[in-house]
């Protein structure tokens, strides 16, 4: 198998071979293992896979919000934009965070501050970032205010977020997100899982939209599989902590060829129609306590397709077409 | 916000109803004849008799009571039996004393104790914190007045460096105005050009101040740690951090102002517990203010004095909490809008 | 099925002695704790003197003078001996006074909590007019009321400090009244007593052990200063307060006997302290991994 060294200029980022763990009383949580991807510019990647499965970690890793201790990155590199980001000090970080990589939060009640009104906040970016008086910063903070579509911007912004629904706190949050002066990459931790149905579909179209007019890249982390066929180019599943399969989103949803991504795809409300595995409607079994793992397959205790194998190796990359690779000894054909 | 504070006022006034009968009837049921113990042992049967027509103990229970209570609401707190001067006055003399130490106490406390706390909380599990927060256990587990003793043992006897007590040297005479000697020294300073007094007013300040505020600090310090660990865990700290803003904003202004809320409701309660606490320190340092009047009046049984003091501290003590609620609501947007 | 593999869980007590045993300060506590009580208990057997024989002629001989290892005080009485009767008095003090305000808040919070209505909101009532007064004052008010001596001030220490189990306990039965074990017993026929004490009681002990602990340190802080105020314990006893109070005059020339009494309590109620300070977060679910 072949490893890229370099990155090419059409890639914004690539992580390598990442793994990431966390030191906790209990033991040593292996949270990210070995995990490659890239993001060309302006594309979309969509990372899935359900609860606890390593997507945050993989995000907090890439802006370096990993808290150390109790984590610990134990390989791999992350490029950006040619640069290797885990060799930054904090200070470089700085002028990466918020600059060139900005983020967007699961949990829109929690992730503003709920003592500054939101304007404050979002001006605060500003002057972070820029060398402009407050009122200036204040002023775009309410055009921002304005390009997310929340009406009446101005006295918007003079709200502390307690007095916002849900859908505008999120666009709030993406608001504050555009504040980063020259965006190249989003990160959207589940910009929508707390959020009601309608509203999703709006701030999912919000963020689609301003990705193509402000022209930079976005890693939509979600356990969503609707929202991945609405927003993205390609897709990334995740299992434990692994990267089990990476296809463009139509090849993803045409043939899926993991079992796991049978399953997710299984589940969706509205999909019967890989009748391949019908016994499979929610995936049986749990996920494996990422404290005891070996090195097999992280699926094979509830794989219908795993033999002896999978429990002990875990496998090397298939490729199935030239945008669509498996990690699986005994994938859907 | 408004109908929020008239409906914590109501509430005030039973309590401190509630005070006033207990103060009145806890002190009439003691045992022993207040009259026989005020006198004392020679007295004669008519002086006897006499001061328990002047204080009203000659009449049934229940109509001193009304009547103690109809005084009150005026304000009367009748005569101190040892001086012979209205209580209210008494207190009203003293009370810039005990005000000031209190809140020079508090200044300290709550400077230190924030500083210490949120460098505690953002250096968590070093050396560091851990020296803190072992001098913190330290400072809520000492004796406040053998601490005033080992301060006047240290600086005053063995360094020469500060006074044993009082409020200010002896020998200065300074015009007073508002009784807060700090701010009649600054007037001096103003009027005279004069700094000595200023200077000796701080110089007996330092100690009593210092050993009325170690519990606080302690307190305040180990409060702010455990409020800024929580909120540093908060989502929106990962949101500002995301977003590039800088550590040291990130945790003096977007974490501290979040953290501050139960500092505040902890500073307010030390503060009234000052107030009492000042009954130890004051008595040490000779600081004349109602903590050690109180005192006074315990040893000479000098009930309409005691019975004063007490009402009026439980009624400060009360009413600052009453404040510290309110401020809490004002710095708190949550609760300030609702 | 196959018994050799049930393995039984640890009881909760159990595990809270294991993450206890495992907790640095609670250790620490313990430890320091069980020096004073041994102290305390012993002092008749282990202390060099009499601690109230005077030697007129052995007046403030200074630390590590022969037969006298922590010097003597202003009566010529050994220093260390009178701080080891002073542990035992400070023990009772601290076991007493809590007793007293265990008890009694107990008893209020759980029939406030448990029978509600008028008799709740007039007791109640009766805790926040006590919580209007400051601490320490409450405590002199009721001495002052008693008449000054060692037993009244653990009267009024005891008595100063039911309102915080009160209210502890009330807020914990309340929460508990209606959970589904409660509501089984109650029709099954269980008298209200027994739900009150055996049933739901045992289940608000937690937060109500680590009060205790952190009471019996501040008790013995406040009869310390009632004893220095002289309205608690009256000489000659060798109780901790009242000997710093005595030596106030010595500070200009023999420190050892203002310093001893100091340190014995400090280093008593940091026992006390260290100790509730790890049970607290041992039991407090919120800060456990
Ligand atoms: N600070 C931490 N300390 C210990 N373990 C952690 C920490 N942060 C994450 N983990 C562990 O890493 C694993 C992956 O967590 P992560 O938050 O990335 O999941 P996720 O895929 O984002 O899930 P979700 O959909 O619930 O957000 C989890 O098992 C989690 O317990
Ligand atoms: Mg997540």
């Amino acid at each position: 198998m072949k490893k890229h060294d370099q990155t090419t200029t059409a890639n914004l980022l690539e992580i390598q071979d990442l793994s990431v763990h966390f030191n906790t009383q209990r033991g040593v949580v292996k949270a990210v293992r070995d995990l490659s991807l890239t993001i060309k510019k302006e594309e979309t990647l969509a990372l899935v896979g359900e609860s606890g499965c390593g997507k945050s970690v993989t995000a907090h890793s890439i802006n370096g919000l990993i808290p150390v201790p109790p984590g610990i990155i134990e390989k791999g590199k992350i490029i950006f934009e040619g640069e290797n980001l885990l060799q930054k000090t904090e200070k470089e970080m700085q002028h990466i965070r918020g600059v060139r990589i900005s983020m967007i939060f699961q949990e829109p009640m929690t992730s503003l501050n709920p003592v500054f009104t939101i304007g404050r906040q979002i001006a605060d970016v500003f002057l972070t970032h820029h060398d402009i008086p407050r009122e200036e910063a204040f002023s775009r903070a309410v055009n921002l205010l304005d390009m997310v579509k929340i009406p009446s911007p101005e006295t918007r912004a003079k709200s502390y977020p307690h007095q916002l629904s849900g859908g505008m706190r999120q666009r709030a949050m993406i608001a504050m997100a555009l504040a980063s002066p020259e965006p190249g990459l989003m990160i959207a931790d589940e910009p929508t899982t707390a959020l009601d149905v309608t509203i999703q579909a709006q701030i999912l179209r919000l963020m689609v939209s301003l990705k193509k007019r402000v022209g930079m890249s976005l890693l939509l982390i979600t356990h969503d599989m609707g929202v991945v066929a609405e927003t993205a180019d390609r897709v990334i599943v995740m299992y434990a902590g692994r990267k089990v399969e990476e296809a463009d989103v139509y090849s993803l949803f045409d043939k899926p060829a993991h079992p796991y991504t049978l399953g997710l795809l299984n589940s969706l409300p509205s999909n019967r129609k890989y009748a391949g595995a019908s016994r499979l409607e929610a995936i049986p079994g749990t996920v494996p306590d990422l404290l005891t793992i070996n090195d097999g397959c992280p699926f094979a205790n509830r794989c219908p397709r795993a033999g002896d194998i999978c429990r002990s190796v875990f496998p090397g990359e298939t490729p199935l077409t030239e945008h669509h690779s498996v990690w699986c000894h005994n994938h859907v054909r | 916000m408004l109908s929020y504070i008239l409906k914590r006022i109501g509430l005030l006034i039973p309590t401190l109803l509630g005070v006033i009968t207990l103060v009145f009837f806890m002190i009439s049921l003691s045992p022993g004849d207040p009259a026989r113990v005020m006198l004392g042992e020679r007295a004669s049967a008519e002086q006897l008799e006499k001061l328990r027509e002047d204080l009203g103990l000659d009449r049934p229970l229940h109509q001193q009571y009304f009547s103690y209570l109809s005084r009150i609401v005026r304000l009367d707190f009748g005569k101190s039996i040892t001086t012979g001067r209205p209580v209210i006055e008494e207190i009203g003399q003293l009370f810039p004393a005990t005000m000031e130490l209190a809140f020079f106490a508090m200044l300290l406390a709550s400077g230190l104790g924030i500083i210490i706390g949120v460098v505690s909380a953002t250096k968590r599990n070093t050396p560091l914190d851990y020296a803190s927060m072992i001098g913190a256990l330290f400072g809520v587990s000492m004796p406040v007045f053998w601490l005033g003793l080992v301060l006047i043992m240290i600086f005053s006897v063995g360094l020469d460096l500060l006074p044993t007590g009082g409020r200010m040297n002896i020998r200065l005479y300074m015009e007073t105005f508002t009784n807060f000697y700090i701010i009649d020294a600054l007037i001096a300073l103003f009027r005279k050009g004069d700094i000595t007094y200023l200077g000796s007013a701080l110089k007996h300040l330092i100690l009593p101040a210092a050993a009325l505020g170690t519990i606080p600090l302690a307190i305040i310090a180990r409060t702010t740690r455990s409020s800024m660990l929580e909120v540093l865990k908060q989502d929106y700290i990962k949101t500002a951090r995301a977003a590039g803003i800088p550590e040291g904003k990130i945790i003096f202004r977007y974490a501290l102002k979040n953290a501050l809320l139960p500092i505040i409701t902890v500073i307010g309660i030390q503060f009234g517990l000052l107030l009492s606490g000042a009954i130890l320190t004051e008595t040490i340092f000779a600081w004349p203010g109602i903590g050690k009047w109180i005192y006074h009046s315990i040893s000479a049984r000098d009930y309409p004095a005691v019975q004063g003091g007490i009402i009026i501290i439980s009624t400060v003590f009360v009413v600052i909490n009453l404040l510290v609620d309110i401020l809490y609501s004002v710095v708190n947007p949550r609760v300030r809008l609702s | 099925m196959n018994d050799t593999l049930i393995v039984k869980d640890p009881t909760p007590f159990q595990e809270i002695l294991h993450e206890l045993s495992k907790n640095k300060a609670a250790v620490a506590g313990l430890i320091i704790i069980a020096l004073f009580l041994l102290i305390g208990i012993l002092a008749p057997l282990i202390a060099p003197k009499d601690p109230f024989a005077q030697e007129i002629s052995l007046r403030k001989l200074p630390p590590f003078s022969p037969g006298y290892i922590l010097g003597s005080d202003d009566l010529g009485r050994d220093m260390l001996s009178r701080l080891m009767y002073g542990a035992r008095i400070s023990m009772i003090i601290g076991v007493i006074s809590v007793g007293i305000a265990m008890g009694s808040g107990l008893l209020i919070g759980v029939t406030a909590g448990y029978i509600g209505g008028w008799y709740d909101r007039i007791v109640m009532r009766l805790i926040d007019i006590m919580l209007a007064f400051p601490y320490i004052l409450l405590t002199i008010v009721i001495v002052a009321v008693l008449g000054p001596s060692l037993f009244n001030a653990m009267v009024a220490i005891g008595v100063s400090q039911i309102p915080r189990y009160a209210r502890l306990v009330r807020a914990s039965v309340l929460a508990e009244k209606e959970a589904d074990y409660v509501t089984a017993e109650r029709s099954l026929g269980a008298s209200p007593l027994s739900l009150m004490f055996l049933s739901i009681l045992p289940n608000c002990l937690a937060p109500v052990s680590v009060q205790a602990t952190l009471g019996v340190g501040e008790a013995i802080l406040s009869s310390a200063a009632l004893s220095f105020l002289g309205l608690g314990a009256q000489p000659p006893t060798p109780e901790w307060g009242l000997m710093i109070a005595s030596s106030r005059e010595f500070i200009t020339n023999a420190w050892w006997i203002v310093t001893f009494p100091g340190l014995a309590t400090l280093l008593a109620v940091l026992g006390f302290n260290l100790f509730g300070d790890g049970l607290r977060d041992v039991l407090d679910p919120k800060l456990r991994e």
